[in-house]
This record gives structure tokens, sequence and C-alpha cells, in this order.
């Protein structure tokens, strides 16, 4: 039995996030309970971050625990329950840290390239506690901002050129400077937290682990533009973060930041949560103010702008989570500060959410400017299993594929928009050779077809016959000038759709096109798809000088088209096979091709 | 039926543009959309229920039929898809024996749905069965998983 | 200059127009066609079919003539080649998912997306893709929908909204598989739907069809025949469809002062009873218990005596008039005169007050 005085200093804190869930954080949490209360000790656990991501970013190797004694904090990843066992032996009793478990040189590396604004706290505090918050100077960014003129906010954050983080990049200040200035009242502040970009959870690692420098980012906005009303419009595939903003909303309401005469500066403000309905076409501003009134969530033409007549027709002003998050460091540490960071053109950090074939998944925040490079080697380690970086994809489905041949080229609003692609709300997936450009490009496009509104005529029937080309293509079926009319239809749907969705949503095409027509040609020419990704196109074999003959194929083959004997390599009878591809995955030799 | 219905009504009281929050509550309050219930908020609320219909069958949130005791719902996100959760689906639905187009089992015990994103990217593929999360999704992991659900 | 005004350029011409002018109706005013399909006076700008582009100054995109305010000085183009080909190849796909079945569809003749087709020169064959393939809608007596023909250009559904504000029908689904229709796909009846017949008023296609008049003649076969209803004191226009002398549909008359193309179910559905075979077409006079077939002389005969009897016995100002709003709007007039002048008498009145 160890001494009582470690009892005291101990804090073992424990990732509870979606991830971390997934990955067992609640048993393992469990474990240690019971096995310190076996032993007579009591400690502070912590369900530290909010969420995998939420955390430290790094869920790649959840389930992360922190075992903090005397101040002493040292990382563990990938813990199971089995584990708790011999890490509360030799690391809390005996002070011994379980070295083989502990964090490798990648998670430092993760971490060091990063420039955290943002995801600073996150992790750091409790999301379901305001004193935390307050703790580290929260609310201070709004306090300031409300002993002050709502112009003077609107100058401080224009000279910071913080743009809009949602996807465009409009220039943030100037648009509440546009509305502050509308006629109509009440006028609205609207979070767009409708993060629906496959491959993106940014914003709900922030609601999560932060949710109240988004409600002060709301209030700071709401007080520049003399809005009297804010709306979260989230989505309600996001429960937790439902939740956490609902206890912070309370918490802020009854400790004076939202109601009436906030602070005693006289200004009166409140905030609502709108749930979405699964529609990611909402996150389109207009459609989203439909979405707020009830209504289907269809976009309508701009002009006028929501800054003029936004929600229930009066101005309105809508930003995403990140960029409101962004506000109260930039009122605290004013916005010369933060225009210090990044580019001439893009300023501040950026939030990416780092998924796809990398080594490294999770949330990354970094200036802007940063190279693709760094982002994906020294942060993300490279891709798994040392396969070769093709391309990574961003900004979602309005974003295109950048190939490697441009990895070095910065990461901001125009360089991206340069390579066809965009910032989009963050996501950033990697992919390597055995990703098929053409199975990318038709998985976006059918995203984009399934969330058309049905509105106007080019995204509603155009992505729908640029998807069955797509299609034809990846089944062996494509035709010579099948390129050509991809590019007449995407350059048409971009030029004539009605909103953002439509104007954007050929882009994966038009930018694998340009960048990996070769892949094209394959599939339609040779009927060879050169990742082996389209089933019909595919043909495995076994690579008999790679093969070591360990029967994972043989065993993960769901269709018995595999014979293998131990010590004999194993063979692929191509007319049992179905192509579902489980022994190319099983194989740990790349022996299958 | 009445009963539940006031109650949602009274949640909403004369508030303007509240008719997805008052579906959201329907489908909370029995598992789906009913007629039934569509007009009679659509008399109450003097909301035509054209509109309600045109709203329910716009968001993909909204079931117009009974589901399964057990909801399963996978992720199709590009981080899912590059990881291979379409062939996971397939092996899933076949599995349970879910007729093509539909996506409840004849024995109305699982429906299986997808959704564009749950934002879970880093532990791709992604389900979700009856609001657990199960994470680095595999075919065995699968099969573990409905295992798991059918005992509830 | 007067303040409400503003000038602005179309086409390299100069010229004036409202200052809360959409550059549709700038361009309406200025002579300038540009062409449309969602779009119709009675709505809000809709901005769906993406037809009615132009090129606008200083602006990168291509901006919808129907929903854009004019500013300005600003400058317009509605033709070019880049212009014209995008329009083209929104028609082109509009048609890649359309029947094609002109020949025999109801709409020909009259139909705003054939003209564009022919005008552009452009069908939908270049895409083999999935077409709708919904069978023909014909659950009520008056309208027939047959939704393979829709454009979703929400004409329908708007005018049921924001004009009737009946709320019969909605856009319901999302995306390829979105169309408007009743509340669960419901047939319609009295219980849901007005049947004014706006929706088929408005629908540019023949998606929404007039079922009574199906089959009964092309639009440019038939004589027109402008009238104003009788059916109450609004005094709302619309055309008689005659063919081969007989009334076989009422179309709208959308440059009318008083409803502007719309009607309600009785002036557009309501003259069955013109052609009907029930209609009494000789006169009947009472005789006993029965009535007997009675030439006309013979029966303006009787009528005129027993006027003259009322009178002699009652005085002219007893005597009073009743017409039917079933009579045509001269009948009316007629019978007025006939009672003012013939009998002498003010009491003259109409069931529907006209």
């Amino acid at each position: 039995m160890s001494d009582a005085t470690n009892v005291k200093d101990l804090l073992i804190r424990v990732c509870v996030g979606t991830g971390g869930l997934a990955a067992g954080s609640q048993e393992v949490i469990d474990e240690f309970g019971r096995q310190l209360g076996d032993r007579g000790i009591e400690a502070e656990i912590v369900k530290k971050c909010v969420n995998k991501t939420g955390c430290r970013g790094f869920c790649a190797k959840d389930v992360l625990v922190d075992i903090i004694i005397g101040g002493k904090s040292e990382t563990y990843q990938l813990i199971s329950t089995d584990k708790v066992g011999r890490i509360v032996e030799e690391h809390i009793l005996k002070g011994e840290p379980v070295k083989e478990w502990l964090v490798g040189p990648e998670y430092h590396s993760f971490h060091d390239r990063q420039t955290k604004i943002l995801l600073k706290q996150c992790g750091h505090i409790d999301p379901e506690d305001i004193q935390a918050y307050l703790a580290i100077g929260g609310y201070e960014g709004a306090k300031k901002a409300l002993s002050g003129k709502p112009a003077a906010v609107i100058d401080e954050i224009k000279s910071s050129g913080l743009r809009g983080r949602g996807g465009a990049g409009f220039p943030t200040g100037l648009k509440w400077e546009i509305c502050s200035k509308a006629e109509g009242h009440p006028k609205y502040i609207i979070c767009n937290a409708d993060e629906g970009d496959p491959g993106a959870f940014m914003d709900r690692s922030v609601i999560e682990g932060n949710p109240h420098s988004v409600i002060e980012g709301m209030i700071i906005a709401g007080y520049a533009i003399g809005a009297s009303y804010g709306y979260v419009y989230i989505r309600a595939e996001y429960p937790l973060a439902i939740h956490r903003l609902k206890i912070a909303i309370s918490d802020a309401r009854s400790r004076g930041f939202l109601g009436k005469n906030i602070s005693g500066s006289g200004f009166d403000f409140d905030i609502r949560i709108k749930e979405g309905a699964g529609a990611f076409i909402c996150g389109e501003e207009t459609a989203l103010i439909a979405s707020i009134e009830g209504k289907r969530g269809m976009p309508r033409a701009k002009p006028p702008f929501p800054a003029h007549k936004g929600l229930w027709g009066k101005p309105t002003v809508i930003n995403n989570v990140e960029t409101l998050a962004n506000l109260p460091a930039i009122i605290t540490n004013g916005g010369k500060w933060y225009a210090s960071i990044g580019t001439e053109k893009s300023k501040g950090t950026k939030v990416f959410a780092l998924t796809g074939r990398i080594k490294n998944t999770g949330l990354i925040e970094v200036p802007m400017g940063i190279s693709l490079k760094e982002i994906i080697y020294d942060i993300g380690g490279g891709c798994e299993k040392n396969r070769k970086f093709k391309a990574v994809q961003t900004g979602g489905p309005s974003g295109g594929c950048i190939p490697a041949s441009h990895i070095d080229m910065p990461v901001d609003y125009e360089s991206l928009m340069g390579v066809g692609s965009m910032m989009g709300s963050g996501g950033m997936v990697v992919m390597d050779e055995t990703t098929c450009m053409v199975d990318m490009s038709k998985f976006f496009l059918s995203f984009t077809q399934s969330e058309s509104c049905g509105k106007c005529v080019p995204c509603r029937v155009g992505t729908k016959r640029m998807l069955e080309i797509l299609t034809r293509i990846t089944e062996g079926k494509g035709k010579e000038g099948d390129i050509e009319l991809l590019l007449e239809l995407g350059t048409n749907i971009k030029a004539t759709s009605l909103c953002g969705l439509g104007m954007s949503a050929p882009n994966p095409v038009l930018s694998t096109v340009r960048f990996f027509r070769e892949e094209y040609e394959a599939h339609i020419r040779e009927g060879i798809c050169p990742a082996s990704v389209c089933k019909a196109l595919r043909r495995y074999v076994v690579n008999v000088e790679m093969c070591k003959m360990c029967g994972k194929c043989f065993k993960a083959c769901p269709s018995g088209a595999i014979t293998w004997e131990k010590k004999k390599p194993a063979s692929i009878d191509k007319g049992k096979c179905i192509k579902c591809g489980a022994c190319y995955e099983a194989c740990p030799f790349s022996a299958i091709t | 039926m009445t009963e539940k219905n006031e109650q949602i009504l009274d949640k909403y009281d004369r508030e303007k543009g509240s008719v997805i929050s008052i579906l959201q509550d329907v489908q909370e309050a029995y598992g789906y959309i009913p007629e039934d219930a569509v007009f009679w908020f659509s008399e109450r609320l003097n909301i035509p229920a054209s509109s309600f219909f045109g709203v329910t069958t716009f968001y993909a949130q909204f079931y117009l039929k009974p589901r399964g005791k057990n909801i399963i719902t996978a992720c199709c996100g590009t981080a899912c898809h590059v990881k291979g959760s379409a062939g996971i689906i397939n092996r899933v639905r076949e599995e349970l024996k879910i007729p093509a187009g539909e996506t409840t089992s004849t024995d109305g015990k699982f429906t299986v749905e997808t959704i564009a994103c749950v934002g879970a990217c880093s532990i791709a593929p992604v389900f979700i069965g009856n609001k657990k999360v199960f994470g680095k999704m595999t075919l065995e992991k699968a099969s573990e998983m409905l295992k798991e659900l059918d005992k509830g | 200059m007067s303040d409400n005004k503003i000038k602005i350029t179309i086409n390299g011409t100069e010229t004036l127009c409202n200052r809360e002018d959409t550059i549709l109706k700038a361009a309406k005013r200025a002579g300038v066609h540009i062409p449309t399909l969602c779009n119709d006076e009675r709505l809000e700008p809709y901005g769906g079919c993406r037809l009615c582009i132009v090129e606008v100054k200083g602006v990168a995109r291509p901006l919808t003539a129907c929903t854009t305010p004019v500013a300005e000085n600003m400058e317009v183009v509605t033709e070019s080649d880049t212009i014209r080909k995008m329009r083209a190849h929104v028609i082109e796909l509009l048609l890649s998912n359309h029947p094609n079945d002109c020949m025999r569809c109801e709409k020909t003749g009259d139909c705003a997306l054939q003209n564009l087709s022919y005008e552009y020169g452009v069908d939908g064959s270049r895409y083999e893709g999935e077409k709708w393939d919904l069978p023909i809608r014909e659950d009520n007596p008056f309208i027939t929908y047959e939704p393979n023909k829709c454009i979703l250009c929400g004409r329908c559904t708007r005018i049921c909204n924001e004009v009737v504000m009946a709320g019969t029908i909605e856009l319901t689904g999302r995306g390829f598989n979105s169309m408007p229709d009743t509340a669960f796909r419901k047939p319609r009846t009295l219980e849901n739907c007005e049947f004014c017949g706006q929706c088929v008023s408005t629908c540019p296609t023949g998606a929404l069809t007039d079922r009574k008049g199906r089959g009964k003649g092309r639009s440019y076969e038939m004589k027109k025949v402008k009238t104003t209803c009788s059916y109450c004191g609004t005094g709302c226009n619309f055309y008689l469809n005659v063919k081969d002398n007989k009334v076989v549909k009422v179309t709208s008359a959308y440059e009318a002062p008083v409803n502007q193309g719309n009607l309600c179910i009785k002036g557009r559905y309501g003259y069955d009873f013109i052609h009907h075979p029930d209609r009494i077409k000789t006169p009947l006079i009472r005789k006993g218990d029965k009535f007997v077939e009675a030439s006309w002389d013979e029966a303006l005969e009787l009528v005129a005596d027993k006027f003259n009897e009322l009178i002699k016995k009652y005085g002219r100002e007893k005597v009073g008039g009743f017409s039917s709003s079933r009579c045509t709007n001269e009948e009316n007039y007629l019978l007025s005169k006939w009672v003012r002048c013939a009998i002498g008498s003010n009491n003259v009145d109409n069931c529907a007050r006209v």
C-alpha cells in the first residue's frame, strides 16, 4: 500500500468523446475507479475531453489517458481496461510509468507544429462548467467589447482581417458593417453549426470542447451589429454538442452574460438553439434561414443578402462556429495581434479535420499559409502503412483534390481557389495510391446529388447526369467523349446554379479530371481501375514473391475464392472472387494487388 | 394520441416557424411521423398539411413509416467511404435480410440507415447502434455489433 | 428624371425603369424578351429555372433577371453566345428528364418548354440517364397531373400557397425526386382542394392540364372568346375556348385588370351546363300536371298575356325580373332592359347580384 500523499495529488484525465467513448473510455474510467477504490485511493478522475478531437485532436490513439501525480504529467495512448491494472500498480503506486504504453514521438510532433488559439482550451477545461471558462479569462472579451461602441468592435474585427471560416471567406468585419447599417428591427445573429461536409468535425469539437467561446463570440457579434436575438442552428446529429451548448447557454444566462442588460451595459441579448433535421443544404445561409423559419430548406437568390433581408425578412448575420469562437481572443488581444498570424490576405489560424488514409488523424489548428507538406508529413505523419501520398481533398464536396505535385503550396483561401479547390469548412481527407480518383468524384457527386434541394435545374438534373456518367465509368461502361461531357456539364452547372452547393458541386470532378485525367482514361479506354477500387474493374491476384503465406487473406475471403495451405502461397480463383477486396485489406504485406 | 399532441402544442404555442420543431417532437413521441398527427397539428395550427408533408419529405431525419426496434446508423462520410464503409453496410443489410430498397428488416427488429457524416472521422468507419458509437468498424466487428444490439 | 426612375442599359440601349424593378421587369418594359419558365407575374420571383440568366457588367457570374433588382447605370446584356449556350444547356437538362411525347401531349402548341426547345434547337438525347416514370394521376374530375412532365418550376405550389392560399399542394421530397404533390400524396378532393385550377393556369408544361378539355382540341384550333364571368360581381375575365361551335374549356386572361388570370372553380370549370344533354332546349308549358313542349310563338304569347294580366291587376311596380348566372352577360342585360323598359319596373336582380 502506498502512502496517502500520492492520493492527494493524483489526477487522471480520460478522453470521453464520440471517439473516446467508442474506443472504450467509459470502461477505462470505470476500471480506474474500481482499481483505485479497491486499494483505498481517492483520485480525481476528470472526464477530460469532450470528444476524441476536442481534447488533443489526436484521436488515432484513443483512449488517451493522462496520469498526473504531483503536477508531473504522463500521457498514455491506446489504453484499454486490461492495461489499467498495470498502470495503477506500477505508475500510480510505485511511481514508475509503463514506458511502452506512453505516447510516442508522433504525439509530440503532431502538436508541436500547430498554433492553437481556438483549440487551446479544448480538453483543458471542463466544457460543462462555466467557472472553468471564467477562470481562464472567459467572457472578458465580451465585457471589453460591451464597454465600447459597436462601431469600435467592428473596426477591431476589420483590423484583424478575420474572414468567414464557413467556406467562401467573406471578410467578417465587412459583413457586420453592412448589417449594422441596414434598416430593420430586430436584427439577428445566427451561428451556423450545421457542419455537414462529410469528413469535417471542427465545429462540433469546438462546441463540445469550449461552448462558452461560441456564446461569447455571439454576444460580441450581436453587440456589433445591434442584434437582439441569436440562434444557433446545429445539426441534430451532434447530440453531445447540443447538450453542452444547452448547459452553457443556461449557465451564461444565470451569470448575466445573456438576457437583459448584459454586464450592466444596457445591451439585451439572448440565444436559442434550433436543431437541424438532416439536410446538408441548410449550411447555405438562405436555406438555413428558411429552415429556422420552419420551411423546406431551399436557398433563394441573392441579392437581397441576409445582411439586408434575412431571418423573418430582418437584417441578419450568419457566422460559422469557428469564426465566432475566434472573436473573444481577437477582442481580448486586439485585431493587430490576430493579423500578425497568417498570410497577407488570410489571417489567423484555421482548424482542419485531418482524416482519411493518414497516420495521425485528428483535429489540427495551424496558421494560415502553412504548407500542405507540413500538414501531411510533419503533423499527419504521412500516409498509413507508408503508402504513397496521392492527393488531399479539401473543402468537402464543394472542394477539389489537390495532387501530390502541389504539396508545397501554402494553405490559404486564394491558393486553394487557385487549384480549383476551396477552404470550405476545413475538412482534409488524405488519399494514397489505393484511392481511385474517379470513385472519389463519384462519392462526392452522389453526396451533392442526394443533398441537392431540387430547386434549380442545373443542380437537380445536372449533378444527376454527372453522377450517372461517373457511375458508368466506374462500372467499366464509360465511353469516348464522357470526359468532355463531364467537363461541359461541370462548367455549366458551376455557372448557372442558384446557390453555393450547385456552383461548387462539380469541383471534385473538375479538379480530378484536371490532375488525374489519365485515371479516367484508364477506366474508359483500358477497362482498368489503377487503384483497384472500382469493383467491376478489379482483378485481384496474389504476388507470389511477396506472399508470406500467413493465410490472413484465406480467412478474410467471404466467398471461398482463396486457396491456401500452410507454407504455401495463396491463390485466388477468379470465378469465385466477388471482388469485395477483403483479402486486399487483410494482407499485411501488400502481396495482393 | 391527443394528449401527446397537446403537450407538444403547448411547448410551441403560437411560436412562428415551429413546423420542424413540432415534427421533431412528433417523431420523438411516436418513432415516426404518423399521418393522423400531421392532420391534427395542421388543423390546430391552421397550417396546411401539405406544408408539414413538404417539410417531412425534405429533411432526411423524418420517417413516414415506423422503424425497427434497433436503429443502426451507418456513416457514409468521406473518411468512412475511403475506409470501406460501403462493403460493411452491405454485409450488415445482408445479415439482417433487409429487402432491397427498404431500411427495416422484415421482422421489424432492425432499421439500417445511412447518414452523411457523423463527424467522427478519426475512428472511421463509424456505425451508431442505438445511439452508441462503434468505431473502426470491420466485417467481424459488425457481426458482433448486431449480436450486442439484438441482446439489448 | 423623377426620383423613382433610374437609368439602365439593356443590350446597349439606355432605358428608364422603376427603382424597384427587377431586370426582367425593366426588360419587359423596354420590349426586350428574356425567356423564363418559373416566372409568373402573379408570383414572387423564384429564380429556379435559370433560363432568364443575363450578363451584368462587373459581375463575374450570370445573374437571373427575375430576381436581380436593377441598379443605377447597370449594364445588362440579355443575349450572347455564352448566355445562349448556358440556356440551351439548361433546356437540354430539363428535356433529359421529360417524356418528350409532344405528339400526343395535351399541351402541344401552348407549351413553354416545347417552344424553348424549338427556339434553342436542343433535345435531351445526349443524356441517357434515369427518367421519371410515374403514372398519370386522374384522381379527381378537374385536374390531370402527369408528374413525368413536371419541370419543378414550383409555379403550381406557389400559386396555391401565395395567391389562393389553399395549401393543397407543396413541393415534396428533395433533389431529383422532388415534385409537387398533396399531403401524403392523397387524391384531390373538396377536403383538400378548391379546384380553382390556378395551378393548371400557371403550369408551363403539360404536367397539369384541365381534365375536361383533354383531347378536345389543340390550343391553336380554339376560337378564344373573351368574356366576363357572370357567377359573381367581381368581374373576372376569361377566354371561352370554342371549337366547332362548342365551349370546350376556359383559359385565363392574364391581361385582365380585375383578376390577372386568376379564377375560381366556378369561372374555370363551371361551363358544363352549356352543352349538357339535360338542358331544356324548347319551351315547356304546364298543362295539368305535365309540362308539354311548345313552339316559341306559343310560349311567348302565353308569357306576354300573363304579364299584361299581372300588370293590370297589381301595377307595373309589382312586377320584377330575376335572371340566372348561367345566362350570358348579354342575356342578363337584355332581361334588365326588358324589365325596365317593357314592363316599366326597377325590380331587377340576378342570383349572383351582377
